[in-house]
């Protein structure tokens, strides 16, 4: 077992990460989720916030199986190799707004970061501004970084914080399975929620047993590699280590292979699944996202796997995705294939402000 | 023997552990780094940075799940 370990914790691991999703998630696409989102982690929390009814688009609600298993998987790897730890305090308000800031400009690109590299290995070339922006976005997280930009110090805490987030995932389990009818409209009669899209990507879904295997394994792997897709630029620039970024390069390749040989690969501009092509806020929008998630310290679904391993902040950024993506469908700042909803820009430039003057007063003191 | 010069990133979070290693390790030139972490992942991160920066990395785990890496050249 700790050779298996020290495998996944060497520079192969990321990769075998890498390859193991760019083999799944497409496979995702072809058992029932909607194009190029065999793993999208801001649209599953987009989705789960809708059928929680925190948003009514009617055609993004579905409980998403994969970011149950991403829970799961990473809590078992981390009780397994004594990694689970169950800490915070860290800046937990300041997380909470980064995680909704996070999906807001996620969700007017129309994917995270690992959607971002999906949509490309699926021939979605709108992805490549998006890409740009997250690019942009990390870019600018360093700079902050560099000037001594820091969330503060996280501390041991008691075993309860760690597990909100499993015992959130196993509730999100129960509801998906029983979907019970536990509101009352004017009438009294049963309503959500829980809601599923009857049309649209929420109603666009792989088998629960295929989805929560496949976030499993992703989130077994993930929490042993440490892999993460805003980690991967940001390490190659501020420390010179192409350790992670090897990863997100094997999700690339091999989506691309396994898209190609199931026929999934659509090059061009137009016509791509849940996408927009509009290039400015394609860029725009994964700006905000990547500062975002540079400032927290990793991409969303590194988000999710601390929060499997004990991690309250982690946890509390997840749950600002969720409360962000409500916001985003309410507001009219999530983008629709149509093109940017009808505040995108706005919220996109406000998000950039407010990122802006965190990035430049929030500070550490030096401890050495 | 100089003194060792020790750096405490317990409770940092990504990338801040690592970059705190590598600013120390190019403002060291040579010597000895001690960094204290309480994170697997940081400490995995910190031992990498020291090597890619041509520094040798020894690490020791402390009883309370932190560590102590050492860093020389």
């Amino acid at each position: 077992m700790q050779s298996v370990s020290k495998f996944l914790t060497s520079r192969w691991g990321p990769i075998l990460t890498g390859i193991v999703i760019g083999i799944l998630a497409p496979l995702l696409v072809k058992f029932g989720n909607p194009g190029n989102m065999g793993i999208c982690v801001a649209c599953f929390s987009r989705d789960i916030a809708g059928a929680l009814g925190f948003h009514r688009a009617a055609t993004v609600q579905y409980i998403r199986p994969e970011i149950i298993g991403f829970v799961f998987g990473s809590l078992a790897a981390a009780l397994l190799f004594r990694e689970f730890k169950p800490r915070g305090g860290s800046s937990p308000l300041i997380r909470f707004l980064l995680g909704m800031f996070a999906i807001i400009g996620a969700l007017v690109f129309l994917g995270c970061p690992w959607r971002a590299y999906l949509r490309l290995s699926g021939g979605d070339w709108n992805a490549i501004p998006g890409i740009l922006g997250l690019f942009a976005g990390i870019g600018l997280g360093i700079l902050f970084l560099k000037r001594g930009f820091s969330l503060g110090r996280s501390r041991a805490a008691s075993p309860a914080a760690g597990w909100v987030m499993p015992a959130f995932a196993l509730l999100l389990l129960i509801l998906l399975v029983t979907a019970p009818l536990l509101g009352r409209d004017a009438e009294g009669n049963p309503v959500g929620p829980i809601f599923f899209s009857e049309k649209g990507p929420g109603s666009q879904h792989a088998s629960l047993l295929l989805a929560l295997g496949v976030g499993l394994v992703v989130g077994f792997l993930a929490q042993r590699s440490r892999f993460c897709t805003v980690g991967a630029l940001r390490d190659v620039v501020l420390l010179r280590d192409g350790h992670l970024f090897y990863g997100v390069l094997a999700l690339v390749l091999t989506a691309f292979v396994t898209n190609l040989a199931l026929g999934q690969f659509n090059p061009g501009f137009e016509a791509q699944p849940v996408a927009h092509t509009n290039a400015l806020w394609n860029f725009g929008g994964m700006v905000l996202a990547g500062l975002a998630f540079t400032l927290a310290g990793g991409c969303p679904g590194r988000q999710v796997f601390l929060s499997g391993e004990g991690d309250a902040d982690a946890t509390l950024f997840v749950f600002g995705m969720i409360a962000g993506a409500g916001v985003a469908h309410t507001f009219s700042l999530a983008a629709s294939p149509a093109g940017p909803g009808a505040n995108s820009a706005a919220a996109v430039i406000a998000g950039l402000v407010i990122l802006t003057i965190l990035g430049l007063t929030m500070r550490e003191k030096a401890s050495a | 023997m100089t003194s060792a010069k020790i750096l405490d990133v317990r409770g940092l979070s990504c990338p801040e552990p690592a970059m705190l290693t590598r600013e120390a390790l190019l403002s060291l030139g040579k010597g000895t780094l001690i960094v204290l972490s309480d994170s697997a992942t940081s400490c995995h991160n910190i031992e990498r940075t020291g090597k890619l920066a041509g520094w040798k990395a020894e690490v020791a785990d402390e009883d309370d799940h932190s560590y102590r890496i050492t860093l020389t050249k």
